[in-house]
């Protein structure tokens, strides 16, 4: 969202372009003659936003809070939604580490005094989270409620985004548990952010004439004394990216290296399966985040799963359900969100495909 | 694998040209000709039928002396090939299926916001193929039916305007060729050797001919106010509704283009179908993929890929924000990590150089790990804020360790940093905009290794 021209407002030109300069003088003439179809650029081209349209892009949120809608949302009610849409993902505390880095942890009180996080400079974190980062609360609330959740983006409400952001906040110890986040409070609250002085942009990567920072010499001769190797990869990470001999073309002056050694009897490259309509549906729906095929993630693998229920009766028509309508409690205390989005069809295939996978 | 015709395909059925062209003698004589063509055709091809019969006996094939694949005529030289348009789409030969795009595995956990590495150590010139392009999706990727997507412009400018792709097109176009490189590529070497071919150091990186409108003449179509609009806001229509802030500067100078076209065709899905923001020199999240929206504002927009990623840390612990400009670096592609030269001899070393600030105006290479340098050809035409591929003969002597490395110097003068120039500013943990010189290990067996040099 921005800040709009008034009508009696001219732009003037910048006075470096040339062509501009006769087109503006266009514009400065007067709205009438500019869209009088007078030989103008792109005569006939494109139409005037409605204001409805404008409104229902122009999302974005400013540090200066220009775009935020009117609205508040408690920590209580946040948490609420948390635990329904985003723990799945980020864990209850927001500490989970295995699906995106982490959201909330890092911080100290004494952080939030000073404005910098100090965890930046002596490493003491073992990863940098969100709220290490993040200077600003408008850049929490824009992103939350432009594209999340991450399977269904756009779909809370504006209540519900001020509490997420609430929430988070209070997980970070930067608001208490009864606080409303709100569009008169939260520029207060982002004066208490603790990454808030943590930002720099005095330097020469924003244009193309910035000044770099570095400057290394063209030597071509004698340039240094000694050329040691200081690092390689070990051994043992040889063969991480799969086996290099093909990922390399079968002719040229190269080839690539063989890193991986077929065991007597097998082929060193994968078999090929083909995909059924469950697997696409798992791999298409964002599934994976939570659920691997034989290892366990937030949620269970798809195997245990398998093994768990292949021999009810209804096993096809349960499983279909759960997908549907979420579920709890049955795996740990990680709640699966509700898949609604899908159609029947879409789950009984999944269902199918989950069972199929028994071992 | 064999091919096959298609049933349907009526061989032979091949129409003349309009008569009325060609006089009645001459046709007369063409259809006398092709008689007696006809007639040698057949004696010919029974005549050849009865050497292959021949061939085929053992005792005669061990008596000539040579290659098999000279003597011994395979199929594709003895049979009949495939119709025109078998594959109306084509795609490339099925022992090509090596180079492809690929993902690290450890880097990122969920395939729909990851990265697919560009397969560099195969690739020849400085096009990409669209189908090898890297991707990095940050919500997933879409094919976005065209005649539904719609691109707003808002904000300070006089008429807030809707344009559909049918008008966009419509407007006259430009054609450039740009390279567009993740802010991140290289990231995981910052501190250490983590990967280990060039695909995985440097294949967030690719290059192609971006065909679309440049920015500003749309933006100064709309009446933008170009006194207090000094940045536009770029958003996308997918899930993620990505935005980047890109300085009002970079849209006047003409380069940011409202980009339909890639490579000769529309872009590719996974590019961005069907409008895509290019922003030349820049880190590729802010080229804006399935773009619906640029608004023109007075102050920068901290969004999310600009305030938690896409900020670098310095070693006193405070982040570069708005960091953007890809800066001068080069990487030799052949030979490259995780290869192996065949014999000792003549070789081509061959790379890419590019830089966000202009042109590449030279390349030095190094094989005693940047103790000496020679100058390499740079291969024109050199485009601004393009790959470039240098091209250096080499003969390898098959004995002792070989250190390669390849530095580029830009149009602004600008040299290409060692990872110690780098390091001593910016220490080892900033992961965005790693652009050192790349060294590669050669050890005596002719195997290519990625190493850091000291």
């Amino acid at each position: 969202m921005t800040i709009h021209l008034k009508l009696d407002q001219k732009p003037t030109a910048r006075p470096a372009r040339k062509g501009f300069v006769a087109i503006l003088s266009m514009v400065v003439l007067g709205s009438t003659l500019l869209f009088s179809n007078s030989g103008f650029a792109f005569e006939g081209l494109g139409r005037t936003a409605s204001k409805d349209e404008v409104k229902a892009w122009d999302i974005d949120v400013r540090p200066d809070f220009v775009g935020l809608p009117k609205g508040s949302g408690s920590v209580q009610k946040g948490m609420d939604v948390w635990e329904a849409q985003c723990a799945s993902c980020h864990g209850v505390f927001g500490e989970s580490n295995e699906v995106f880095t982490p959201i909330v942890g890092g911080t100290t009180a004494e952080d939030i005094k000073r404005g910098r996080v100090q965890s930046l400079k002596d490493g003491s974190s073992p990863q940098r989270t969100t709220l290490m980062k993040v200077p600003t609360v408008s850049t929490l609330w824009d992103y939350i409620n432009r594209a999340m959740p991450w399977t269904a983006p756009k779909s809370l409400s504006t209540e519900e985004v001020y509490a997420v952001t609430a929430y988070i906040l209070n997980m970070g110890g930067i608001v208490g548990d009864d606080f409303v986040l709100s569009n008169t409070n939260i520029a207060q609250v982002q004066g208490k952010m603790p990454n808030r002085n943590g930002m720099q942009t005095n330097h020469g990567m924003w244009l193309a004439s910035g000044k770099p920072d570095v400057k290394e010499k063209r030597c071509m001769s004698n340039c240094k004394p000694d050329a040691k190797v200081i690092s390689y990869l070990p051994e043992y990470a040889k063969d991480a990216h799969g086996n290099l001999i093909d990922q390399n073309r079968l002719v040229g002056p190269v080839r690539g290296v063989v890193t991986v050694v077929a065991k007597a009897g097998e082929s060193a490259a994968a078999p090929k399966v083909s995909m059924s309509s469950g697997e696409s549906l798992f791999n298409a729906n964002g599934c994976v985040a939570c659920h691997g095929v034989d290892n366990k993630k937030l949620g269970p693998s798809v195997v245990a799963v398998a093994n768990k229920y292949a021999d009810r009766k209804d096993a096809k028509a349960y499983l279909a359900g759960k997908i549907k309508t979420g579920s709890s409690g049955v795996w740990g205390d990680m709640p699966m969100p509700a898949q609604a989005h899908l159609s029947d069809e879409d789950t009984n295939a999944l269902s199918d495909w989950f069972l199929s996978r028994k071992k | 694998m064999s091919f096959q015709i298609p049933s349907d395909t009526t061989l032979g059925r091949i129409q003349r040209a309009p008569e009325n062209f060609v006089s009645r003698t001459d046709i007369a004589f063409v259809n006398r000709a092709s008689e007696t063509d006809r007639r040698s055709f057949f004696k010919k091809a029974f005549a050849a039928a009865a050497v292959g019969a021949v061939a085929a006996s053992p005792a005669l094939a061990t008596a000539a002396k040579g290659d098999p694949a000279i003597l011994n005529l395979p199929a594709h030289t003895k049979g009949l090939g495939q119709p025109v348009a078998a594959m109306p789409y084509g795609m490339p030969s099925q022992y090509e299926k090596n180079l492809q795009r690929r993902e690290s595995p450890g880097l990122t956990r969920v395939g729909a916001a990851s990265v697919s590495f560009c397969p560099l150590q195969g690739l020849f010139g400085v096009i990409t193929p669209s189908g090898l392009h890297f991707e990095r999706h940050h919500q997933g990727w879409w094919d976005i039916d065209p005649t539904q997507h719609r691109l707003m412009i808002n904000g300070l400018v006089k008429r807030e305007m809707v344009f559909t792709i049918d008008e966009l097109m419509r407007m006259e176009s430009v054609s450039r060729v740009h390279f567009i490189e993740c802010g991140a590529n290289s990231g995981m070497e910052w501190a250490n050797v983590a990967v280990p071919t060039v695909q995985y150091t440097h294949g967030m990186l690719s290059c192609s001919e971006f065909t679309g409108v440049p920015l500003i003449k749309v933006l100064e179509y709309c009446g933008v106010d170009l006194k207090k609009g000094r940045y536009i806001l770029a958003e996308g229509a997918d899930g993620s509704s990505m935005t980047r802030t890109i300085p009002m500067e970079m849209v006047e100078s003409g380069e940011v283009l409202l980009t339909y076209g890639q490579n000769g065709e529309m872009l590719r899905p996974e590019n961005g179908y069907p409008l895509r923001l290019i922003v030349p020199g820049v880190q590729g999240v802010s080229s804006v993929k399935y773009l619906r929206r640029i608004e023109v504002g007075d102050k920068p927009y901290a969004a999310k890929d600009e305030a938690v990623h896409y900020v670098d840390l310095m070693p006193d612990g405070t982040h570069r924000q708005y960091t953007s400009i890809q800066e001068c670096k080069s990487v030799i592609t052949t030979p490259s990590g995780g290869q192996k030269l065949l014999t000792p001899g003549f070789y081509n070393i061959t790379g890419l150089a590019w830089s966000g600030r202009g042109k590449i105006t030279a390349v030095d290479v190094s094989t005693d790990g940047g103790k000496n340098w020679k100058s390499a050809t740079v291969q024109g035409p050199v485009h601004d804020k393009s790959l470039t591929r240098f091209n250096l003969p080499w003969v390898w002597d098959g004995k002792g360790e070989v250190l390669l490395q390849s530095r580029a110097v830009d149009s602004t003068g600008y040299v290409q940093p060692s990872y110690r120039t780098l390091r001593e500013k910016r220490d080892d943990k900033s992961i965005y905009h790693n652009n050192a010189i790349q060294s590669w290990r050669i050890d005596a067996s002719g195997e290519v290794h990625n190493v850091h040099v000291g």
